[in-house]
């Protein structure tokens, strides 16, 4: 897995790099990991193919899929926010100026 | 059905007018200096925010097809046509983790396609012109789906004949070549405005009518046990199938070229981000248009002429006055155009952007670049219309399947290429390659047994493989999608071993590790590069050309 961080060890390719770089940032966060649960719980068949209890007339195999809808809404919407507090709190400055490691000028 | 339903046409054709209209007047909107431009033609000049992006992905995703083949599903087979829901419940957060890389990676390096991506990443122009090679093949059978969703409500509708499927795509043809991606972006918005109408429509009025919900999966139920297929719950052996269904074409999703159109298209990371809490609303209207299968059972509804597709606009003609049963027949007719024209638009982006500009005339201009997609966009719709005149939807339908199968063999490069570079580009194609075989393989091999058991069709028959057929003692099957890439991975994994031990070259990457993150703001990241500007659009490091300088600076 490679780091979102740029290594010392890449340098190599900066010379060739017209473009200047990003800040550094990662989008690493253990919010993420709450991703996992729209993921993986919709791909646990067995855990939701029945008929009881039925909802509305609606057998459990229907109505549980559909509320697994509204927990992936709720789950990326709890990790969009906190990333945004993350964010703001590393980077203060909306438009952070360029890069230390930015060795060229121009770049033309 | 017998003669034409004059009331239903004439609400349809005056709805396919109004968005007809819409399309000539989008390339005035939001329009940048110069539409000669192949970012500006082909991704609307990357600047679309968080509503036009919601309606844009929306229509990319949840097309006509879907609108008619997902029910037609449920009809047919019960409990296994609802994998859509879950399918789409999965998308999100892997776009959420994963998709939003390239986004990054894209708008800094100036990249339009994934193609572009997979070449600056590995260095590769083999593995590139794979993935171009590969988009488009996929994307083709898939607009012409969709013309097969507009020919189902033709049908409904008593239309018979190809000219009118023909002026409907000279239309839409016409005015994607003239607006670009701005065409769909407006038109869907009156798509799901009708969808989203029908639909509430359709779920309060038409099981109140039935007598209830319990009435409605009662009569499922019961004409299953008859027909002997099918079944409200799954069998124990089709919940493997449903599960690598349900995530199988949930990578394949955002591996097709136009949901990447769809994504770069958008104007930052945060109007991605907010998308993908707001999109699942699509798939709760999906979720409920997959039980019309089952209201249309308990209405006793039968297929226009045995043709499954036009399950759902039976019903809605069965149901609905005819005025609003054309309102619905417009959704589905207007929600064929949309995906079909980013479809088209993604497909000449990979055509000039990775085999004309690479192989053909490298020294090609951005104007240059621009005339060929919109030719190219021509091209690919009068191939889908050709395909549905003179060939047998039922081939479209198979192609799609196939479709699905082998745009997953590009999640190595694409995909997983977003996290790591460790995959050798030799070990790329040699598991592409292998992916591509097996997935044929399989599909080759799985027969449709008709209710009685006999074999209906030798080959193609659906893209559940039995594992039963490698040798275990299981009746369990799996999606052959999944199983194909599964192979592709693991000869990526051992030949990048091999060629990482005899240190074979593999070429330097083209993008930086801080691309992937980058934000809107930062100075790195660039809407439109100017067109005076240099080569335009690059294709690589190394030939991007800084951005511009106004831009930036003016943000700051």
């Amino acid at each position: 897995m490679a780091s979102p961080i740029a290594r010392p060890g890449d340098g190599g390719a900066d010379a060739r790099r017209a473009v200047p770089l990003a800040p550094r940032r990662s989008d690493r966060s253990p919010w993420n990991w709450l991703l996992a649960v729209p993921i993986v719980l919709p791909l646990l068949v067995p855990l939701y193919n029945r008929e009881d209890p039925t909802l509305f007339g609606w057998p459990f195999f229907y109505w549980f899929q559909l509320s697994l809808v509204a927990l992936g809404v709720l789950t990326t919407s709890l990790v969009y926010r906190a990333g945004r507090r993350g964010s703001a709190a590393t980077h203060p400055s909306p438009a952070p100026g360029p890069h230390p490691r930015d060795e060229h000028d121009g770049g033309r | 059905m017998d003669g034409i339903n004059a009331v239903e046409l004439g609400v349809f054709g005056a709805l396919f007018l109004l968005v007809t209209v819409l399309g000539f007047a989008a390339s005035r909107w939001r329009r940048a200096q110069d539409l000669m431009h192949l970012d500006e033609w082909g991704l609307g000049g990357r600047s679309f925010g968080t509503w036009i992006t919601w309606f844009l992905i929306g229509g990319d995703i949840y097309t006509a097809y879907t609108f008619v083949a997902v029910p037609a599903l449920v009809f047919g087979a019960g409990a296994a046509g609802f994998f859509a829901v879950p399918y789409t419940v999965v998308v999100y957060p892997l776009i959420f983790l994963v998709v939003i890389r390239l986004w990054s990676v894209s708008h800094v390096r100036g990249f339009v396609t994934p193609a572009d991506f997979v070449r600056s990443r590995f260095d590769s122009p083999t593995m590139a012109l794979l993935v171009a090679i590969t988009g488009i093949v996929a994307t083709m059978p898939y607009i012409a789906l969709q013309l097969v969703g507009i020919e189902a409500v033709l049908k409904t509708m008593g239309v018979t004949g190809e000219l009118p499927i023909i002026v409907a795509f000279v239309i839409l043809a016409v005015y994607t070549y003239n607006s670009g991606l701005r065409a769909p972006a407006l038109i869907a918005f009156v798509k799901d405005v009708l969808i989203y109408l029908t639909i509430i429509v359709a779920v309060i009025v038409i099981p109140t009518k039935l007598g209830g919900w319990d009435v409605v999966f009662g009569a499922a139920e019961e004409k299953f046990d008859v027909a002997g297929t099918g079944s409200v719950l799954l069998p124990g052996t089709g919940q493997l199938q449903y599960a690598t269904l349900a995530l199988g074409s949930a990578l394949a999703l955002f591996l097709y070229p136009h949901s990447i159109t769809g994504v770069l298209a958008s104007k930052s990371r945060d109007t991605l981000k907010k998308n993908m809490s707001l999109l699942p609303i699509y798939s709760l209207a999906l979720g409920f248009i997959a039980l019309l299968g089952y209201m249309a059972i308990a209405a006793g509804t039968t297929p226009v002429d045995g043709d499954g597709n036009t399950i759902v606009p039976a019903l809605f003609q069965q149901m609905f006055p005819s005025w609003f049963a054309g309102v619905a027949f417009a959704a589905i007719g207007i929600g064929a155009l949309v995906p079909a024209a980013i479809m088209s638009i993604a497909a000449a982006n990979l055509f000039t952007r990775n085999i004309y500009k690479e192989y053909l005339k490298k020294d090609a201009t951005p104007g240059q670049e621009a005339k060929v997609a919109k030719l190219a966009s021509l091209v690919v719709k009068f191939g889908a219309v050709a395909a549905i005149v003179f060939i047998d939807p039922q081939f479209s339908i198979d192609l799609q399947l196939i479709g699905g199968v082998i745009i997953l063999q590009t999640l190595p490069a694409v995909a997983i290429g977003l996290y790591t570079r460790w995959f050798h580009r030799s070990a790329l194609v040699a598991g592409w390659c292998a992916g591509m075989a097996i997935g044929f393989l399989m599909l080759y091999s799985v027969q449709r047994v008709g209710p009685d058991g006999t074999v209906v069709k030798e080959h193609f028959g659906g893209s559940a493989f039995s594992l039963g057929k490698l040798g275990l003692d299981t009746t369990t099957t799996v999606y052959a999608g999944f199983l194909a890439v599964l192979a592709n991975l693991l000869v990526v994994v051992l030949v990048t071993l091999v060629l990482r031990a005899i240190k074979v070259d593999d070429g330097v990457d083209g993008t930086a590790d801080t691309d992937y993150t980058a934000e809107r703001e930062d100075p790195s990241v660039r809407d439109l590069p100017d067109p005076l500007d240099g080569p335009g659009p690059a294709g690589g490091a190394g030939e991007a050309s800084p951005p511009s300088v106004g831009d930036p600076a003016a943000r700051r």
